[in-house]
């Protein structure tokens, strides 16, 4: 019993039911459609031109290099949820230490910038 | 079923209860807005959008009920349409993919109060289903899973235009992510809490949020278009260049499954920010007691079910304030064209954060001179 008195239990609720209803309505579309597959229709749509090789290739690594500076960002927006939260028991101290960090970041912020990274002409 | 365990009973079947009332609700968002979206495109490009399809139409006289049948009709069509998988999708992912983010974004709205704590059998029930210690933050760390969606829909369909289509769209959903982050920081700084009730009953004592932390409001509301893909930040579905983007290999009830997560998004959020910003489900001007004593008196029932028709205008409030931001979402797309997709980047990381840092810097500040 313990477990259902705790309050993430709602969580786990919730879950099985919106992802048990969201798998019906997918698997439903699945019966009760027809079934006529031919050939044309079920290649990739790529305009029109006979598709070469497969599309899971190499892509720009520019991509890569979003998803690690959104970790680095994303990971100070956390940090500043936890002091701002506490903003009332840290005073000032607590101000001047959220913006040495936040100046700290600054300084990569700038660094990223010089150095391209958010360019995307 | 002893005496003892009565309260998780109660709060248990409470949980399950409410849980069906906001999926209720976001299942409903969809075939609406889809309804309104092409009736208000209608009127702004002078067309005449969908009209024919009523409800019972042999019953009432033929009368279209300003098509308003037009959803339900899409709905019926798009379950009974051919589900096939194209060649050379990864089946897995391919299936899982409109379902996560479906089911992500419904867990998004779980964490949404839609009204005033009840009382029944004399305990507390606090009107969400999901209601944690972190409370808002639960919103962002499932709103985050959608991204996985939009990836692996991008990865499994083995076409070059969804994998473009699901990379771009993932990139400009995270770079948004860390503006929405920061933009909700003055808010937490001014109320002193995550959770949305303490701060929907901040706000009926004191003003509405917006009057508080304007900037941070300017900045979620951006955000908002920017996280749910819609214009002018539709970049995934860029027509002229990706043809319709990770969607692109998807067909009937999977394809439309793409679209109930992102309307349900785009409810869940707009219900966000009026919680966070526009005072939530309360009436403006008008505290809780007064409104339950009025309806007391209008009614003359006890406070054991005049709770529950306040709570019914709650959830009005709450549904009017967020369809705001559901019409501002559907006007903005037909007025503004689409950004290129150097200049979205350009204006989230260079134009967003530091305004939004800025913002969190400041508001610190001016509340350090109030309260210390």
């Amino acid at each position: 019993m313990d477990f259902i008195a705790s309050p993430y239990f709602p969580v786990l609720l919730a879950f099985l039911v919106n992802a048990a209803m969201m798998t019906v309505v997918s698997g439903m579309a699945l019966v009760l459609g027809p079934k006529k597959p031919t050939k044309t229709k079920l290649e990739p749509y790529e305009c029109g031109i006979p598709s070469k090789d497969s599309a899971r290739t190499r892509i720009a690594a520019k991509y890569y290099l979003t998803a690690i500076l959104f970790i680095l960002f994303d990971i100070e927006t956390v940090f500043l949820y936890l002091w701002a939260i506490s903003f009332d028991k840290l005073g000032w101290f607590g101000v001047t230490e959220a913006g040495l960090f936040v100046a700290t970041l600054l300084v990569g912020y700038v660094y990223i910038i010089k150095r391209d990274a958010l360019r995307w002409e | 079923m002893t005496e003892t365990n009565m309260p998780i009973i109660v709060q248990t079947i409470a949980t399950v209860l409410k849980i069906f009332v906001l999926l209720g609700i976001a299942l409903q968002v969809a075939p609406i807005m889809t309804w309104i979206e092409r009736r208000q495109m209608a009127v702004t490009q002078r067309r005449l959008g969908p009209n024919r399809v009523g409800i019972l139409p042999k019953l009432f006289n033929n009368w279209g009920f300003f098509g308003l049948g037009q959803p339900l009709a899409d709905a019926v069509k798009l379950l009974f349409k051919e589900d096939f998988f194209p060649e050379g999708v990864h089946k897995t992912f391919y299936f899982l993919a409109p379902v996560i983010i479906s089911t992500t974004a419904m867990m998004c709205t779980m964490g949404i109060p839609f009204g005033h704590s009840v009382v029944v059998f004399g305990q507390y029930i606090d009107l969400r289903p999901v209601s944690l210690d972190v409370g808002f933050l639960f919103l962002f760390a499932m709103s985050a899973l959608g991204v996985y969606g939009v990836a692996l829909a991008g990865w499994a369909s083995n076409s070059k235009y969804p994998l473009l289509g699901g990379l771009r769209s993932s990139a400009q959903m995270i770079s948004y992510e860390i503006s929405m982050g920061l933009a909700l920081i003055p808010p937490v700084l001014i109320f002193g809490t995550f959770d949305l009730q303490k701060i929907i009953a901040l706000q009926a004592q004191g003003f509405w949020g917006i009057f508080y932390a304007p900037v941070s409001f300017l900045i979620f509301t951006v955000t908002m278009f920017a996280e749910t893909n819609r214009l002018p930040f539709d970049l995934a579905e860029g027509e002229s260049e990706l043809v319709a983007g990770f969607l692109t290999e998807y067909g009937g009830m999977r394809w439309s499954q793409f679209f109930l997560g992102e309307y349900t998004m785009m409810f869940t959020l707009s219900a966000l920010s009026t919680c966070l910003f526009l005072g939530g489900y309360e009436l403006p001007f008008v505290t809780h007691e007064m409104l339950l004593s009025f309806v007391q008196k209008l009614t003359t029932l006890d406070v054991a079910f005049a709770q529950w028709i306040v709570v019914l205008i709650n959830l009005g409030v709450l549904i009017l304030k967020s369809a705001f931001f559901l019409l501002l979402f559907a006007q903005v797309r037909f007025t503004l064209p689409r950004f290129r997709y150097d200049q979205l980047m350009r204006l989230g990381w260079k134009v967003l954060l530091p305004i939004a840092l800025a913002n969190v810097v400041v508001t610190a500040i001016v509340l350090g001179f109030i309260r210390f």
